[in-house]
C-alpha cells in the first residue's frame, strides 16, 4: 500500500503508456488481419501461404523481433514505434486465420441474395459481409487485445515503459509491491479493454443480443 | 416483350453442363414457373436474367435488350429477387430490409422507411414486426418480407427462386394466395422456380417442365399439361397417374360429387 501511494503518479503515467502501446497495436493489427482475411477467403491457396506465413511471425522470439525491426525500418530500438510495430505482426499473426473464419462464417445464402439485390462490391463488403462477420471477428479481437496487453511489458527489457517497467525495476531492486502493481496492473488493464470490446461488439450487433434473448426465452 | 432465353447454355467451370441449350419466351406480365427435379438448372437459368450466372452460350434478352450490355449493379436493382428461405439480411430490421433497394437506388431513408411500411401491408405484416430483426420472425413472415423487399423498387420482372419451399403446406398455400393476389393488381413479369407442381399450376400461367441439363420435356399452360402430357417423365412428374389427378364423378342425392382415385371427396361439380 505504501509503494502504490507514494508512487501513484508513475503508475498512472506507465499505464498511460502502456495503454498508448497496446491500443494502436491492436488497431493495426485488426485493420491488417481483416485484409489478409479477406484475401485468403476470397483466394484460398494463395490464403493458405499467407496465412501459414503469418502464423510462422508468431513463433519469432519476442526479442529478436525487437531487434530485427529498427534495423528494418530504421526506428530506434527504444522508441514505441518498434514496439508498437513488434505487437502488431504478433496481433496480426494471431488475429489473420480468425478474420478468414469470420468471413467464412456468413451465411452464403445471405451474400448471394445481397448480390442479387444490386450490393455492388465494395457495399458488398461494407454493408454486408463485414458486419455479419463482426461477431466471430470480435471473438478473435479480445483474444488478441489481452495478449497484446501482456506482450506490453516485454518493452520494458528494451527500455519501453510501460507498466512492465514495474516489473523489471521491481525485480532489480527487489520490491515486492512494485512487482505486484506491475502484474496486477497489467491484468486490471486486460480486463477492462476486454470488457470494453465486448460492449462495443453487443452495441454493433444488435441482432445478435436480440436472437439470443429470444432462444433464453424460448428455452426458459 | 419481356423476357427471351434465346438459345443459351451453361456449363460451369468444372465441366459441369447445367444447361444444354435452352430457348423460351417469358411475355411481360405473366407467369413463367420453371420445374424438374433437382439439379435441373432452373435455378442457373433463373440467375441468368439478372446475370447472377452469365450464360457461355446464347443470349438473355429483357424487353429486346441483351442483359450483357447492361451493367450489373443497374440490371439487378431493377429486377425484383426473392430468395429462398434465410435470405434476409440478418442484420437488418424488416423495414430496412425492405427499404435496401431504394436506398441503394439513392432514395432517402425516410421516404424509403415510409414506402416499406406501406409494402408491408400489402403483403400482410402488421406493423408492430418492422422493427424486428428476420431472426425473430416465423418463416412464412419473413418470406413475406423477402416479396415485399423484392417489390419496393418497383420492378417489372420478379424472380423467385424456390419462395416458399421452406414453409408448411398451409402456410405456403397463403403465400401462393397472396402472390396471385398481388401479381392480379401489379401485373409483373416473373419467373418462379419450384420443384413443387402443384405451386406451379396454381402461380404459373406457362409452365416448362425441365429434365436434367436444362432440357425442356413439355412447355405449356398448366391445363394443356394436364391434358396432353408430352411423355412419360412428364406423366410422372406431373403425377397423372396419382389418385389426386385421377377425378370422377359419382351421383349421391342427385349431386354431382368429384371424387378422386381412391374415392375421396374433392367437391361438387356444377
Ligand atoms: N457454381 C457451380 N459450379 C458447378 N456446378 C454447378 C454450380 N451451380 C450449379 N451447378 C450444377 O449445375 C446443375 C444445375 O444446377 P441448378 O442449381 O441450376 O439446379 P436446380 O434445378 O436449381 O436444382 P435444385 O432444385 O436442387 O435447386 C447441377 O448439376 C449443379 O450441380
Ligand atoms: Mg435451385
Amino acid at each position: 500500500m505504501t509503494w502504490l501511494d507514494l508512487n501513484r503518479d508513475l503508475v498512472l503515467d506507465l499505464l498511460g503508456r502502456h495503454v498508448r502501446l497496446a491500443v494502436p497495436a491492436v488497431l493495426i493489427s485488426v485493420v491488417v488481419a481483416i485484409a489478409l482475411g479477406r484475401l485468403a477467403w476470397r483466394w484460398p491457396r494463395v490464403g493458405t501461404v499467407v496465412l501459414g506465413i503469418s502464423g510462422l511471425l508468431y513463433s519469432i522470439p519476442a526479442l529478436p523481433l525487437l531487434i530485427v525491426i529498427p534495423v528494418l525500418l530504421s526506428v530506434p530500438l527504444r522508441s514505441e514505434t518498434n514496439l508498437i510495430v513488434a505487437l502488431a505482426v504478433y496481433g496480426t499473426a494471431l488475429l489473420a486465420g480468425t478474420a478468414a473464419d469470420a468471413f467464412r462464417s456468413v451465411d452464403e445464402r445471405v451474400r448471394e441474395a445481397a448480390e442479387a439485390m444490386g450490393y455492388s462490391r465494395t457495399g458488398l463488403f461494407w454493408r454486408v459481409d463485414l458486419p455479419l462477420a463482426l461477431p466471430v471477428l470480435v471473438s478473435g479481437i479480445r483474444v488478441v487485445t489481452v495478449s497484446t496487453v501482456s506482450l506490453v511489458t516485454i518493452g520494458a527489457l528494451v527500455g519501453i515503459s510501460s507498466l512492465g517497467s514495474l516489473l523489471t525495476d521491481g525485480f532489480q531492486r527487489n520490491i515486492r509491491e512494485e512487482v505486484a502493481t506491475g502484474v496486477i496492473g497489467t491484468m486490471m488493464l486486460a480486463i477492462v479493454l476486454d470488457l470494453a470490446i465486448v460492449a462495443i461488439g453487443a452495441a454493433l450487433t444488435p441482432w445478435q443480443q436480440r436472437r439470443t434473448k429470444k432462444q433464453k426465452v424460448v428455452t426458459a | 416483350m419481356g423476357i427471351e432465353f434465346r438459345g443459351v447454355g451453361k456449363t460451369y467451370p468444372d465441366g459441369t453442363v447445367a444447361v444444354a441449350d435452352f430457348s423460351c419466351t417469358v411475355p411481360s406480365h405473366r407467369t413463367l414457373a420453371l420445374v424438374g427435379s433437382s439439379g435441373s438448372g432452373k435455378t442457373t437459368l433463373m440467375r441468368m436474367v439478372n446475370r447472377m450466372v452469365d450464360a457461355t452460350t446464347g443470349s438473355v434478352l429483357i424487353d429486346g435488350r441483351d442483359v450483357r450490355d447492361l451493367d450489373k449493379v443497374a440490371l439487378r436493382r431493377s429486377i425484383g429477387y426473392v430468395p429462398q428461405a434465410g435470405g434476409l439480411l440478418p442484420h437488418r430490421r424488416v423495414v430496412d430490409n425492405v427499404a435496401t433497394v431504394p436506398i441503394l437506388n439513392g432514395t432517402s431513408k425516410t421516404a424509403a422507411r415510409a414506402a416499406a411500411m406501406d409494402l408491408l401491408t400489402v403483403v400482410g405484416l402488421d406493423h408492430s414486426l418492422a422493427k424486428r430483426y428476420p431472426g425473430q420472425l416465423s418463416g412464412g413472415q419473413q418470406q413475406r418480407v423477402a416479396v415485399a423487399r423484392a417489390l419496393a423498387s418497383e420492378p417489372n420482372i420478379l424472380l423467385m427462386d424456390e419462395p416458399f419451399g421452406a414453409v408448411d403446406p398451409i402456410v405456403r398455400r397463403d403465400l401462393q394466395d397472396q402472390l396471385l393476389q398481388l401479381q392480379a393488381e401489379l401485373g409483373k413479369t416473373i419467373v418462379l422456380v419450384t420443384h413443387d407442381i402443384d405451386e406451379a399450376f396454381r402461380v404459373g400461367d406457362e409452365i416448362v417442365i425441365l429434365k436434367t441439363g436444362g432440357i425442356i420435356a413439355q412447355v405449356g399452360t398448366p391445363q394443356e399439361i394436364v391434358a396432353a402430357p408430352a411423355d412419360d417423365f412428364v406423366r410422372d412428374f406431373v403425377g397423372t397417374d396419382r389418385a389426386e389427378r385421377n377425378l370422377k364423378t359419382v351421383d349421391i342425392d342427385g349431386k354431382q360429387v368429384v371424387v378422386d382415385g381412391d374415392d375421396r371427396p374433392v367437391g361438387v361439380l356444377r
